[in-house]
């Protein structure tokens, strides 16, 4: 009977799944869904492109993995990782010590440093205090958010969470926010917009906090795929080797977005 | 301390004003945006639309397939099989649809996984298209249960005790009797969860699952034309609405033939 | 006597319910109860205790004032319908219409995303009284969840008015009433007992749609617990616990309007 019971759950559940199955062989990169210009964005034709994209394809057809760029909410990346949603996480996400207690991260492929942008009619700096009883807006779960409220939470009038940098971005320019902490490449994409253009301008830099900020971006694999983030390392290596990193990064960028080696710059 | 914000080499077209970046208020603006070609975004859109629909005829049907057993279990169940399918269209009806499916859209593929795995089968991936499926038509279950028991109920004790005395077998009478005169009953309440399944595609928009809301909401990011955009889609969910509704009319004309018009039952 | 009449006409009720599987079913429900309580991590309550309190007061908040709003504004629309003259009826059913045709999701964020972008570039609205209030997030949530309960409650208060027995219209207008009493007194009071049944049901309906206002930064229950799978990591600890805490609130509208509907005579019309 029992035998017979397992068999059916099993020939159930196969049939549930069956018409989701897909080939188990590729690896699959996870975006977020949400647009981050100019690293990972879709255009009109559904393609994804961006400079994260461009990177992780090269470290892939350095490694010979078989790569498909898989979109997933932002807001379950990491739960989206650990059930096996995705096998490796591609979007910009620092790597922290929060985080490493989940998962696995591959060495770093760029840091930059986090800047504060803000209306162009309003003077202020970034430093905690010109931030009085101001309202900022950081991207949900990013080191921003963290950083924010270990140092601007005592003195802003309130720190806003937004599921997308790009919602920060809109809500600033629609005067909704005072100001927007972020990574500084991203909100310079944004300066350069044309609605960027229009309304806000940089503010400044934030000062350095390693311990929150981390030492900058690396790929998330799960603790388990050892194997798979190795291959990543030696491709980031690879790539950064055989001038492919600067060759992609020239496209996108004027300076070299991989960040001084040990120390920040900031 | 970097020296000045780095800039991104990408240059953004000049000369446009701030009410055309917010806006895209001219017409030609709206009509390039809307084009179904790239760089327009309209393609993007009616693929999510196509995605939407998708979701939405499998969770219905999925739906009635649970909603016919359940609604048979609820009448004619043992005490255990009613008890627990009182849970389950309580706790379904009680709880908002987008919690019930961001736990069913983690929870439901690990779970799947995991009895595999226990049970000495290969993992098996699943797609996007069948999970949201899946957990619409999970929720869409309980509510089509309720209609489909509600007209079970309305179905005239004599025509199935008339069925019993011509000796009809439980599946003959399932068949012949019970499902096709129960369909003018149920025909209202299942037309009314349709409308509602193609609303709540959207939903899935929130778990990073590409269908119109979300197709939607990438293309405004990019763009920055969120109101444009959110109101086209609002159009193409209306057009939706408007398209059901004319064709339910026919359905349920269709399933009333023969039977004494509702006109003269007043 | 009749003390003890109840109790034991209460506990013959008791024991019909508690047949021997349902025994089994709660132990099950029960095991499985003290399996989550005790196998998952339920350490960052402690933490979030405060917020998510503010997160449920903000939820019922929400959907007292959309309600309340919503069944204000589904009158004129129910009545426009019912008995309006075309230039009335015509907008009040392509509302309806276009409300019940639509995600609510696309229209919070038509509203909040596309209509509130629109407003900053006009200085007068900047400058004005009301700008406060615009460039906060929840007169948006409230405003698309109003709309979309008064839609929806407008089509119910359109079959209400309808369904007013013509011959008490006739009656109170043969007492000599004016039309505005003839209403006030006899119409409205009707229609809304015969729309009140399907009240219960809105509600909940409403309660089940507030969590989209976490999708435009309105921190209520469901975007705490939001925040708490992103902080923690933990994906369905706060996820049972919010699905629980909705139960409950449902739970409790419904006992809450099944006792004021007992109250209300059901021999009318």
């Amino acid at each position: 009977m029992k035998t017979v019971l397992k068999t059916f759950a099993a020939a159930l559940l196969l049939g549930a799944a069956a018409m989701g199955v897909a080939k188990a062989d590729p690896v699959k990169i996870g975006v977020a869904a949400e647009p981050y210009p100019p690293f990972t964005s879709p255009d009109a034709s559904g393609k994804w492109v961006g400079w994260e994209i461009e990177f992780i394809d090269a470290v892939c057809a350095e490694e010979k993995l078989d790569c498909v760029i898989t979109p997933v909410a932002w807001d379950g990346i990491i739960p989206a990782l650990t059930t096996k949603k995705i096998d490796v996480i591609a979007s910009s996400m620092s790597i922290t010590a929060e985080r490493e207690k989940t998962i696995d991260f591959s060495d770093k492929y760029y840091n930059t440093p986090t800047a504060i942008i803000g209306p162009k009619d309003q003077k202020f700096g970034a430093t905690p205090d010109d931030l009085k009883g101001k309202v900022l807006g950081v991207q949900v779960s990013t080191t921003h958010s963290a950083y924010a409220k270990k140092h601007f939470g005592p003195t802003a009038a309130e720190i806003k969470e937004y599921q997308t940098q790009d919602e920060a971005n809109n809500d600033l320019a629609a005067g909704r926010l005072d100001a927007v902490q972020a990574d500084s490449i991203a909100l310079d994409a944004f300066l350069k917009s044309d609605q960027g253009k229009a309304c806000c301008d940089l503010k400044g830099m934030v000062a350095p906090d390693d311990e929150v900020l981390g030492p900058g971006v690396g790929a998330g694999v799960r603790k388990e795929d050892t194997e798979l983030k190795e291959k990543i390392n030696a491709g980031i290596k690879a790539i950064r080797a055989n001038g492919k990193y600067d060759e992609i990064s020239k496209k996108y960028f004027d300076f070299d977005i991989y960040g001084g080696g040990g120390a920040q710059s900031n | 301390m970097p020296p000045a914000l780095p800039s991104a080499a990408r240059a953004s077209n000049p000369g446009a004003t701030l009410i055309d970046a917010l806006l895209s208020a001219s017409a030609a603006g709206i009509i390039e945006l809307l084009s179904p070609y790239p760089p327009g975004w309209g393609g993007t859109l009616l693929l999510g639309l196509l995605h939407s629909i998708e979701i939405a005829v499998g969770a219905t049907v999925l739906g009635l397939l649970i909603g016919t057993g359940g609604a048979f279990g609820k009448l004619y169940g043992g005490p255990v099989v009613r008890d627990l399918l009182a849970v389950y269209t309580t706790v379904v009806r009680a709880v908002p649809e987008l919690v019930l499916i961001l736990l069913l859209y983690y929870a439901g593929t690990d779970l799947i996984n995991q009895a595999l795995t226990a049970m000495g089968y290969q993992r098996v991936d699943i797609s996007g298209l069948a999970a949201g499926i899946a957990v619409l038509g999970f929720v869409q279950g309980a509510y089509s249960t309720e209609v489909i028991r509600g007209a079970i109920l309305a179905i005239p004790q004599g025509q199935i005790e008339a069925a019993r005395a011509y000796g009809m077998s439980p599946g003959l009478m399932l068949r012949r009797i019970t499902l096709p005169a129960m369909l003018p009953f149920a025909i209202p309440g299942l037309a009314n969860l349709w409308l509602i399944a193609t609303k709540d595609t959207a939903l899935l928009a929130v778990v990073g699952f590409y269908e119109l809301a979300l197709a939607t909401r990438q293309a405004a990011g990019v763009t920055k034309a969120y109101f444009t955009f959110f109101f086209a889609a609002g159009v193409l969910y209306l057009i939706l609405s408007l398209v059901s509704n004319l064709l339910i009319g026919r359905v349920e004309a269709w399933s009333r033939r023969g039977m004494p018009s509702l006109k003269d039952a007043r | 006597m009749a003390g003890e009449a109840t109790l034991i006409n209460a506990a013959a009720r008791t024991s019909l319910w508690l047949q021997p599987h349902r025994i089994m079913l709660i132990l099950v429900a029960v095991a499985l109860v003290l399996g989550a309580a005790f196998f998952m991590r339920w350490d960052w309550l402690p933490q979030y205790y405060e917020m998510g309190l503010l997160g449920i007061w903000r939820s019922l908040w929400i959907l007292a004032v959309t309600c309340f709003l919503g069944f204000l504004l589904a009158v004129p629309l129910g009545l426009a319908q019912a008995a309006g003259p075309f230039w009335f009826a015509a907008p009040a059913k392509t509302f309806c219409t276009v409300i019940r045709g639509t995600p609510l999701l696309i229209q919070l964020w038509l509203l909040y995303y596309g209509l509130g972008s629109l407003f900053p570039q006009y200085p007068w609205i900047r400058e004005s009284w009301m700008w406060p209030y615009l460039r906060q997030a929840w007169p948006y949530g409230v405003l698309a969840l109003t709309l979309s309960f008064a839609g929806y409650e407008g089509e119910v208060m359109r079959g209400a008015f309808a369904g007013v027995p013509k011959g008490q219209l006739e009656a109170a207008r043969a007492f000599g009433m004016s039309r505005w009493k003839i209403f006030r007194r006899i119409w409205l009071p009707q229609a809304i007992y015969r729309a009140l049944p399907t009240l219960t049901g809105e509600t909940v309906l409403q309660l089940k749609s507030t969590p989209l206002v976490a999708t435009i930064s309105v921190i209520d229950i469901f975007a705490v617990s939001s925040k708490v799978r992103q902080d923690t990591y933990l994906t369905y600890e706060p996820l049972l616990l919010l699905a629980l805490i909705y139960m409950t609130i449902t739970g409790i509208l419904v006992f809450a309007f099944s006792k004021i509907e007992a109250r209300i005579p059901n021999k009318i019309g």
